[in-house]
C-alpha cells in the first residue's frame, strides 16, 4: 500500500502531516510513500529531504492511505480513491458539516483528534502533543509581547521584579505553559478545577492555586467538565485578586463539545497593569476572556494585550509536524499488525472504532463512549458499609493515665503477693519487657529462624523435667522423662533446624 | 560455691546468652551467631542443670532414665531437623509448640504428684512452711492449663498446615461463648483447686484445656496461620514459664517470658499487616460472609502464555517477584530462583516483594526464597516495594491473592478493606501465576485479575515458571 503526504491546501497552515524522519518510520511498515509537492515547504521540509528518506514526490491525494493534517478541501477529497483511507484531524465532534460532507464518500475516513484519552493510545494523541507546543508557544508569544524580563534580576541598572504568570486550567497545554514560563524565571500560579492535579503543577515549579469548593471534579473523559454556580463564584472572586496582581495570564480552559468557559471579564481584564499580556488559547471556541479577538490580536483602553491567536501550535511548524507525524506512525503501527504495508480496521479496539468517521462510504459518528477515567465512577446506589470510625490515637495525657493505671495495678498486685513469689514476678515482668524490645528490631525475612530459635530454647522446660527426674515416685520419672524427651527433641531440632536455614540466606 | 549456687550462675549466664541470642537474629549478618548463643546458652543451662540434678538424690536410674531421655530427643530432633523440606517449616514449627505444650503439662502433672498428691512428703511441708503451698496449687493449675491449650492448639495447627484435616474453620455454634465460657469455667477451677486440691479437680483442667486448645485453632482457617503459629509460639512460652513458677526457677521464668513476648510481638506485627485486631483473628471465621459482591461484573480477564510471559520479562528492564502460598504448595521456589538468576544475569533488575502475612508462617517465603540461594538484599519487604511498583515493568504474582488485592486499598466495602497490600497493579505488566479463577482465602474475588495490564497464566505455578525459563 502507498500512504500519500497531502499538502496543507488551508490557508495559513504551516505544518505537514509527515516530516522525513517519520516517513522513514511508515516505510518502515512495508509502505510507500508518496509526497506532494512542497508539502512540507512551510514547515521546513524541502522535497529533497522526502526524497531523501524514500518517499517519491507526487500525487498524494491518489494514494491508499491519505495523510493529512487539517481536513482536506472537497477538491482533494474528490481525487482520493474509493477504496482508500484518509487520517486528518476533521473535528467530527465540533464540525457537522464535515461529517455530513464526508457521509457522502465512499472510503474511510479516521480523525486523529478523536482518539481516546485512554493510557494505550497516549501515543496517539493529537491533541495533548499539539496543545504541549501551543502552551510552550503561548508563553513565547506573550514575553514577545510582554515589556520587561520574566526573570527577576538584581544588575547595577537597578532591580526588575520577577514576572507574575497565572496559567488558568492545567491541562496539558497549560502545564507546558507553567514550564516554560517557569524556566524563563517567571513566578508561576496555576487553577485548576481538579484538586488531582496540584502534585503536577508542582512538579513543574508552579504553585498551585486551589478554588475551594465541596464540588469534587471527577471527570469520567479525562477532561474538565463544567462547574456549578457556587463554584464559579469562588473561582472568579479568585480570578479578579489573582488578575490585579499579575503580569500574564494564559488561560486554557476548554470543555469539549462546548463554548470555552468565560474565566476573565472585561472588569479584570480592565484591573490589570499596562503592559500586562493575556493569552486566550481557547480563542477558537470563543475565548476564556472577554474582548478576545479570535485568531488576532487587541490593546484594550489600559493598555492590556489580549491575543487570540487559534494557530499557536502551527507557530512551530516543524516541531508540531513532527508530534503529529510521531502520532500518526504510532496509529499506522497500530492498525498494520502484520508490518506487511497492509492497513486494518479492527472494528473491536475502542481506539480505532473512537476515530472513525466513515467506513468504507459508511457514516459510523459517533463512536461508543469510552470509558477512560483512572478514577473509578461511584457505584451507583449500592448500599457502601461506613467504613468504622477510626479510634482517635490517645493522647499523651491519656496514655500517662493508663501507665499509671497499670503500673498501680501491677504494685498492688505483688504487694499482696506471697513474698516468696516476689523475686520471680520481677524477673518475669523484666523479662516480657526485654523479649519486646528486643524482638522488635528482627528483621522480617528472620521470622521463621526467630521462631524456630526461640521454639528451641523453650525447650528449656527440659530443666523442669530433669529437676523432676529420679526423685521420689515411679510416676513422676516415667513422666518426667517422657517430658524430657519431647523437650529435648524441641532443644536440638530447633538448633538445628536453625542452623540449616540460616546457612541459606545468602547475599548476592 | 556450693552446685546450687553454681547452677544459679550457669542460669543467669545462660538468660544473658538467651537475650543475645535473640538480639543476635534481628540482622542477616549476625543471626548465625546469635543461633549459636542460643546453643551455648542451652548448653550451659543444661551442664547446670545436670550438675545439680545429679549432686540431689537422685536414683541412678533416673540419671539412666533421664540421659536416654535426652539421647533419643537429640536424635529425633536432628533427624527432623535434616529431613524437613522447607515448605514444611510451618508444619515443624506447629509440631515442636506441641512438645513444649506437653511438656509443660507433664511438668504441671510431676509437680502435683511430689506436692498436692503427697501433703506429708517434705517437698509439701517445705512450702507449707513458707506459706506458699497455695500459690503452689494455682501454679500447678495455670502451668497445667498453659500447656495443654498450647499442646492441642499445636496439633490443630500442625494438622491443618500438613493438610492432614480440612483447614476451613470449624464453626460451631456460639463458639465465641464456648471460649469465653471454658475460661470463667477454668477461673473457677482453679479457685476451687486452690482452696481443695484434688486429683478430679486437676484431671477436670487438664480435659478442659485441651478442648478449649483445639477448638480454638479449630475454628481458625488456614490462611491466619501466620497468627496462629505466633500465638502458639508465645503459649509455648507462657507454658515455659508456669512451669517456671511452678518449680521456682528463675531460667524457665526468664526464658518463658522472653518467647512468650516475642511471640507475641510476631502475632501483632501480623494482625497489622492485615489490618485485623488480634481478638478478631482468634474469634475465627473470615471470609464466611464475605460473598457479598459475587454478582458484581468485573469484566473480562486476559490470559497469556508462558512464551509471551518470556518475552515480556526478556525486554523488561526491572521485575518483582510477589510471591504467596501457592509458590510453597507448588514447590516453585527453585524455578523461580532460576528464573531470577537467568534475568539477573541479562542485566534485569530482579526483586522480590513480600507481604508480611505471604505464606503459612511469619517469614515463610523468606526462608524457602533463601533455599532456593536466591540473595536476601533482592528480598524486600512490602514497605520498602511499594513506592517502586510504579517504575517497575514487570510483577510476577507467583501463588498470591488477597496480599495484591487493590479492593485492600481501593474499596471501603471489602472485606479487606485497609489490609495493605502490595500495590502490583501499578506497575507497567502484572502477570498472575494461578490454577484457576476461584478467590482467594478471604473468599473475596480480585480486582486484579481484571485489570487491562493484567494477564493471567493459568496453571501449576511450578510448570509454568519452568516453561518460562525453557522459554528463555
Amino acid at each position: 500500500m502507498i500512504v500519500g503526504v497531502l499538502k496543507e491546501a488551508r490557508a495559513g497552515e504551516s505544518r505537514v502531516s509527515s516530516t522525513p524522519a517519520t516517513v522513514e518510520r511508515i516505510r518502515a511498515l512495508g509502505y510507500g510513500v508518496v509526497v506532494d509537492p512542497g508539502a512540507g515547504a512551510a514547515a521546513g521540509f524541502p522535497d529533497s529531504a522526502y526524497q531523501a528518506a524514500g518517499a517519491t514526490v507526487g500525487d498524494a491525494a491518489a494514494a491508499d492511505v491519505v495523510l493529512g493534517v487539517n481536513a482536506p478541501v472537497p477538491a482533494q477529497l474528490d481525487l482520493v480513491r474509493p477504496e482508500a483511507t484518509v487520517i486528518a484531524l476533521f473535528a467530527p465532534a465540533f464540525d457537522p458539516a464535515m461529517v455530513q460532507e464526508l457521509g457522502g464518500r465512499p472510503f474511510t475516513a479516521l480523525s486523529m483528534d478523536a482518539v481516546p484519552r485512554i493510557s494505550r493510545a497516549q501515543s496517539m494523541d493529537v491533541l495533548s502533543s499539539m496543545a504541549n507546543i501551543a502552551g510552550y508557544r503561548a508563553v513565547i508569544e506573550a514575553a514577545h509581547e510582554f515589556g520587561r524580563f520574566f526573570t527577576g534580576q538584581v544588575t547595577a541598572a537597578g532591580k526588575v521584579p520577577p514576572a507574575k504568570v497565572l496559567v488558568a486550567g492545567a491541562g496539558v497545554a497549560g502545564l507546558a505553559a507553567i514550564g516554560a514560563a517557569g524556566s524563563l524565571g517567571a513566578v508561576v500560579r496555576a487553577t485548576d478545577p481538579r484538586p488531582e492535579v496540584a502534585d503536577q503543577v508542582r512538579s513543574l515549579g508552579g504553585e498551585y492555586l486551589p478554588i475551594e469548593s465541596p464540588e469534587v471534579e471527577v471527570s469520567a473523559t479525562g477532561y474538565a467538565k463544567e462547574m456549578g454556580d457556587g463554584y464559579r463564584a469562588r473561582e472568579a472572586e479568585l480570578y479578579a485578586a489573582q488578575c490585579r496582581e499579575v503580569d500574564i495570564v494564559i488561560t486554557t480552559a476548554l470543555i469539549p463539545g462546548r463554548p470555552a468557559p468565560r474565566l476573565i471579564t472585561a472588569e479584570m481584564v480592565a484591573a490589570m497593569r499596562p503592559g500586562s499580556v493575556i493569552v486566550d488559547m481557547a480563542a477558537a471556541n470563543g475565548g476564556n476572556v472577554e474582548g478576545t479577538v479570535k485568531g488576532g490580536k487587541t490593546v484594550t483602553e489600559n493598555g492590556v494585550t489580549i491575543i487570540g491567536y487559534t494557530d499557536l501550535a502551527g507557530r512551530l511548524p516543524a516541531q508540531a509536524s513532527q508530534l503529529y507525524g510521531t502520532n500518526l506512525v504510532n496509529l499506522l503501527k497500530l492498525m498494520t499488525p502484520g508490518k506487511d504495508a497492509r492497513l486494518v480496521l479492527d472494528w473491536d479496539d475502542p481506539v480505532q472504532r473512537s476515530i472513525t468517521v466513515v467506513r468504507r462510504g459508511e457514516p459510523a459518528w459517533p463512536p461508543p463512549p469510552v470509558q477512560v477515567s483512572a478514577a473509578p465512577a461511584p457505584a451507583p446506589a449500592r448500599a457502601v458499609a461506613e467504613p468504622a470510625p477510626k479510634k482517635a490515637p490517645a493522647t499523651a495525657r491519656q496514655r500517662f493515665g493508663g501507665a499509671a493505671l497499670g503500673a498501680l495495678a501491677l504494685f498492688l498486685t505483688a504487694a499482696f503477693a506471697p513474698a516468696a513469689l516476689l523475686p520471680h514476678v520481677t524477673v518475669f515482668v523484666l523479662a516480657i519487657v526485654i523479649g519486646y524490645y528486643v524482638i522488635g528490631h528482627v528483621h522480617h525475612a528472620l521470622h521463621t529462624p526467630l521462631m524456630s530459635v526461640t521454639n528451641a530454647i523453650s525447650g528449656i522446660i527440659v530443666v523442669g523435667a530433669i529437676l523432676q527426674i529420679g526423685h521420689a515416685s515411679t510416676a513422676v520419672t516415667v513422666l518426667s522423662a517422657v517430658a524430657i524427651l519431647l523437650a529435648s527433641i524441641n532443644v536440638f531440632g530447633g538448633f538445628a533446624v536453625t542452623r540449616r536455614m540460616l546457612a541459606m540466606f545468602n547475599r548476592s | 560455691m556450693s552446685a546450687t549456687t553454681a547452677a544459679q550462675a550457669a542460669y543467669l549466664v545462660a538468660a544473658l546468652l538467651f537475650i543475645m541470642a535473640l538480639a543476635g537474629l534481628s540482622k542477616h549478618e549476625s543471626a548465625r551467631l546469635g543461633n549459636a548463643y542460643g546453643i551455648l546458652g542451652m548448653g550451659v543451662a543444661l551442664a547446670a542443670t545436670v550438675v545439680l540434678a545429679v549432686d540431689g538424690d537422685i536414683s541412678a536410674a533416673g540419671i539412666g532414665l533421664m540421659a536416654l531421655a535426652m539421647l533419643f530427643g537429640a536424635l529425633i530432633g536432628l533427624r527432623k531437623a535434616r529431613g524437613v523440606e522447607m515448605t514444611g517449616m510451618p508444619e515443624l514449627i506447629a509440631l515442636l509448640h506441641s512438645f513444649v505444650g506437653l511438656a509443660a503439662v507433664l511438668v504441671g502433672w510431676n509437680g502435683f504428684l511430689n506436692v498436692e498428691h503427697d501433703p506429708d512428703g517434705h517437698e509439701a511441708r517445705a512450702l507449707d512452711a513458707l506459706g506458699t503451698l497455695g500459690v503452689h496449687h494455682a501454679e500447678v493449675v495455670i502451668g497445667l492449663f498453659i500447656g495443654a491449650v498450647t499442646f492441642t492448639g499445636s496439633i490443630v495447627a500442625y494438622l491443618k498446615l500438613a493438610a492432614k484435616i480440612d483447614s476451613r474453620p470449624l464453626m460451631l455454634p456460639g463458639k465465641n461463648a464456648l471460649n469465653l465460657g471454658s475460661l470463667g469455667l477454668f477461673a473457677a477451677l482453679t479457685v476451687w483447686f486452690t482452696i481443695t486440691p484434688e486429683l478430679w479437680l486437676l484431671i477436670a483442667v487438664t480435659a478442659l484445656a485441651l478442648a478449649l486448645g483445639w477448638h480454638l485453632v479449630a475454628s481458625i482457617g488456614g490462611g491466619d496461620m501466620p497468627v496462629v503459629v505466633s500465638m502458639l509460639n508465645s503459649y509455648s512460652g507462657w507454658a515455659a514459664a508456669a512451669s517456671g513458677f511452678l518449680l521456682g526457677n528463675d531460667l524457665l521464668i526468664v526464658t518463658g517470658a522472653l518467647v512468650g513476648s516475642s511471640g507475641a510481638y510476631l502475632s501483632y506485627i501480623m494482625c497489622k499487616a492485615m489490618n485485623r485486631s488480634f481478638l478478631a483473628v482468634i474469634a475465627g471465621g473470615f471470609g464466611i460472609e464475605a460473598a457479598s459482591d459475587a454478582d458484581t461484573d468485573y469484566g473480562e480477564h486476559t490470559e497469556i502464555t508462558a512464551e509471551s510471559a518470556a518475552e515480556l520479562l526478556g525486554s523488561a528492564r526491572s521485575v518483582v517477584i510477589t510471591p504467596g502460598y501457592g509458590m510453597a504448595v507448588a514447590q516453585a521456589q527453585y524455578p523461580v530462583a532460576e528464573l531470577t538468576s537467568k534475568l539477573r544475569a541479562r542485566g534485569v533488575d530482579v526483586r522480590f516483594g513480600i507481604h508480611p502475612v505471604a505464606g503459612r508462617l511469619p517469614g515463610h517465603m523468606n526462608v524457602l526464597l533463601a533455599e532456593a540461594k536466591v540473595p536476601y538484599d533482592i528480598v524486600l519487604e512490602m514497605d520498602e516495594i511499594n513506592e517502586d511498583f510504579a517504575k517497575t515493568d514487570v510483577v510476577l504474582v507467583i501463588g498470591a491473592n488477597d496480599t495484591v488485592n487493590p479492593a485492600g486499598a481501593e474499596d471501603p466495602s471489602s472485606p479487606l478493606a485497609g489490609m495493605p497490600v502490595l500495590t502490583v497493579w501499578e506497575a507497567g505488566q502484572v502477570i498472575v501465576f494461578k490454577r484457576s479463577m476461584a478467590s482467594g482465602y478471604a473468599g473475596v474475588q480480585n480486582p486484579l485479575f481484571f485489570k487491562e495490564n493484567t494477564a493471567m497464566l493459568f496453571g501449576d505455578a511450578k510448570a509454568r515458571v519452568e516453561d518460562i525459563v525453557g522459554a528463555l
